[in-house]
């Protein structure tokens, strides 16, 4: 039973840490079809904003939930502005302008911070479970997934903004002679999913290695749970998170954690085989 | 410039290629001739992304996945043989039946090519955590070691043929290597003229026209996916005799986005290119390396997005470009050929 209980916050943690990780992804890939392979190192960014700003004294809530996401963001920006303006549209330069500035971004963390870094101690402390220990934090975790959830959600949905990013997503002409400035959307969806992707480094920087590279390990599981989703971004990008939350925990409970990743690589390797169409066929509808 | 006065410049350009590698150890010291040796190793990775990539429209994310099995196949056959010859002849099958496995699995289920490089990134990182995690006793293959983390050291270097008593020299290990690049990039071109080169090329412009036409797009995407396949496992194996280690870094990400950047910096539908550009940028890193103001990845990520932004097409087609341009400024007269379709033809 106590186990059970265990495998079951496991799995939760899982969930929401990847739901956390992949939100700011999904919101770039699924409005702006815009693949983002510099999204480990916006991870990383959202990382080395907390400890830094942890270590300078600032209370480590606030540096998590508000520095991190702030500067990301930012920078997410910044980089829409100088970079990723120019590739709308243009889907293959995109992926290897990214993958350029994901160099560019370690290049530059490293040669500023050294290879390695003090982390900060995980907050909050544990709680028993029978004879297992688990953390508060993996509850805090899941609180804040559910409330991304709900903001992203709350802003797509309900505001005004919302109504006009899906419109300019939907058809940027058609929104643009209504008097919208697709440009101005664009930048505030980018530097949103930025932020977002931020938040995600704060939150992961107690339970990570922080190194300039960290964001490699996250880059894959990001990717196969957005295109696994599929193009609503809050329901897809849930159930996938929830789906290969399982799935990874599971396998390394069962084998080792590094087989757990494999047995969840390849399971999402044979469900973009079974849906490749559904999924591409929505997502891409109307590009080359 | 006619078919005929291209292929009279190719043959040029090749002829003095061959006699450069044949003439190269004699100009160089040895620490020099084994750095072009690993350049022209890594080259023949460079030509395997570039055909598929640039002649079939095929972008693998993963085209470690067959140079780390390669060098894999060769470390563990090599080891167990104590004979280089077979080994390097598994090198090239067992990635060539890998890429068809999953060239098949891929292609025959219609994945668009987004998720063809989701795909292939995770099946390089698949392979990378499960070689990672085969340190100790238990994960052998015959007397090989997996080694895990640490990798496979001292691997046998190449030897003569059926001979293993008899070790390549640096200076034939040279030979080899920039003989097989030349090889290889021979064959691609007799590849490209034949039949079924011209039919990759057409489903590369348009799939969907290519398979009106009646052409299997499918079966064309497996043969030029594996074919890539059996040349990055070659190249594996080719670094393995370099550097007579092999370790799961191999398979590293990075790698990956450095082929890509050789390819993006050379031009993508070129040969030729990628050559260059993995010559330019090796070079480059190796450099690099040698002093600490700037880091290799701030450099690297910096050439990339600008040449993304700035010169998409590559320094090799854009010089021929404007070559072309300068010959008809020169000759002032009207030309029936596209400037464009005209460079192409020249790689």
């Amino acid at each position: 039973m106590d186990l059970a209980i265990i495998l079951a916050l496991d799995v939760l943690n899982g969930t929401a840490s990847l739901f956390l990780l992949c939100v700011g992804l999904a919101i770039i890939f699924g409005m702006m079809k815009i693949i983002n392979l510099a999204h480990g190192e916006f991870v990383m960014l959202g990382a080395y904003a907390t400890v830094i700003a942890t270590n300078a004294g600032v209370d480590i809530w606030v540096s998590m939930i508000i520095v991190a996401p702030l500067f990301v963001g930012l920078v997410g920006l910044l980089i829409e502005r100088c970079l990723i303006r120019f590739l709308y549209g243009r889907l293959v330069d995109s992926m290897l302008a990214t993958w350029g500035l994901s160099l560019l971004l370690i290049g530059l963390v490293t040669t500023i911070y050294g290879n390695t870094m003090n982390g900060v101690p995980t907050p909050l402390g544990g709680f028993q479970v029978g004879e297992y220990r688990s953390s508060w934090y993996t509850l805090f975790l899941a609180g804040m997934a559910v409330s991304v959830m709900a903001l992203v959600y709350a802003l797509l949905r309900l505001t005004r903004f919302g109504l006009i990013a899906r419109a300019v997503m939907h058809n940027p002409n058609m929104a643009a002679t209504l008097g919208v400035n697709p440009d101005r959307v664009y930048m505030i969806t980018f530097g949103i999913g930025a932020g977002l992707t931020g938040l995600a480094g704060g939150l992961l920087a107690p339970l990570s290695g922080i190194t300039p590279v960290m964001g490699a390990a996250f880059i894959a599981k990001c990717f196969i749970t957005v295109v696994g989703g599929g193009a609503t971004i809050i329901s897809g990008t849930l159930t996938a998170s929830g789906l290969f939350g399982l799935i990874n925990q599971l396998g390394a409970y069962l084998t080792t954690p590094v087989y757990g990743e494999v047995i969840l690589f390849l399971s999402a390797i044979f469900l973009i085989r079974i849906l490749p169409q559904g999924i591409s066929g929505r997502f891409f509808k109307g590009m080359s | 410039m006619t078919d005929a006065r291209n292929a009279g410049l190719q043959s040029i350009l090749v002829l003095a290629a061959a006699t450069g590698v044949a003439l190269l150890p004699r100009h160089l010291d040895l620490f020099a001739l084994m750095q072009v040796t690993l350049f022209a190793a890594m080259s023949v990775l460079a030509l395997s992304l570039a055909f598929i990539w640039g002649f079939g429209g095929i972008l693998s994310f993963g085209q470690t996945a067959f140079f780390g099995l390669g060098g894999y196949v060769y470390a563990i056959a090599t080891i167990n043989f104590g004979d280089s010859t077979n080994a390097i002849l598994l090198a090239v099958v067992l990635p060539a039946l890998f890429a068809a496995a999953l060239g098949y699995f891929v292609f025959y289920g219609k994945v668009s090519d987004v998720y063809l490089g989701v795909i292939t990134l995770t099946v390089t990182l698949i392979l990378f955590n499960v070689v990672n995690s085969t340190a100790g006793e238990v994960y052998r293959i015959g007397i090989a070691r997996l080694g895990g983390f640490n990798g496979i050291p001292s691997v046998p270097i190449f030897n003569m043929p059926f001979h293993p008593e008899i070790p390549l020299s640096p200076e034939a290990s040279w030979w080899i290597t920039g003989g097989t690049l030349i090889a290889l990039y021979l064959l691609l071109r007799l590849i490209l003229v034949s039949r079924f080169g011209r039919i990759a090329v057409a489903v590369r412009e348009n799939e969907t026209r290519a398979a009106l036409l009646g052409y299997d797009t499918r079966l064309v995407k497996l043969g030029v996916f594996v074919i890539g396949g059996a040349i990055a496992g070659l190249g594996g194996a080719l670094y393995v005799n370099w550097g007579a280690f092999v370790g799961p870094t191999i398979f590293s990400l990075s790698l990956s986005a450095e082929i890509i950047i050789w390819i993006t910096v050379g031009g993508l539908g070129t040969l030729f290119g990628p050559i260059v550009g993995c010559f330019v940028i090796q070079f480059l890193v190796a450099s690099i390396g040698s002093q600490q103001t700037f880091n290799s990845n701030l450099v690297l990520g910096a050439i990339l997005v600008a040449f993304v932004l700035l010169l998409p097409k590559g320094v090799v087609p854009t010089f021929l470009l404007c070559l072309v341009q300068l010959r008809k400024d020169h000759r002032a007269r009207p030309n029936t050929t596209a400037p464009k379709e005209r460079a192409m033809q020249v790689n």
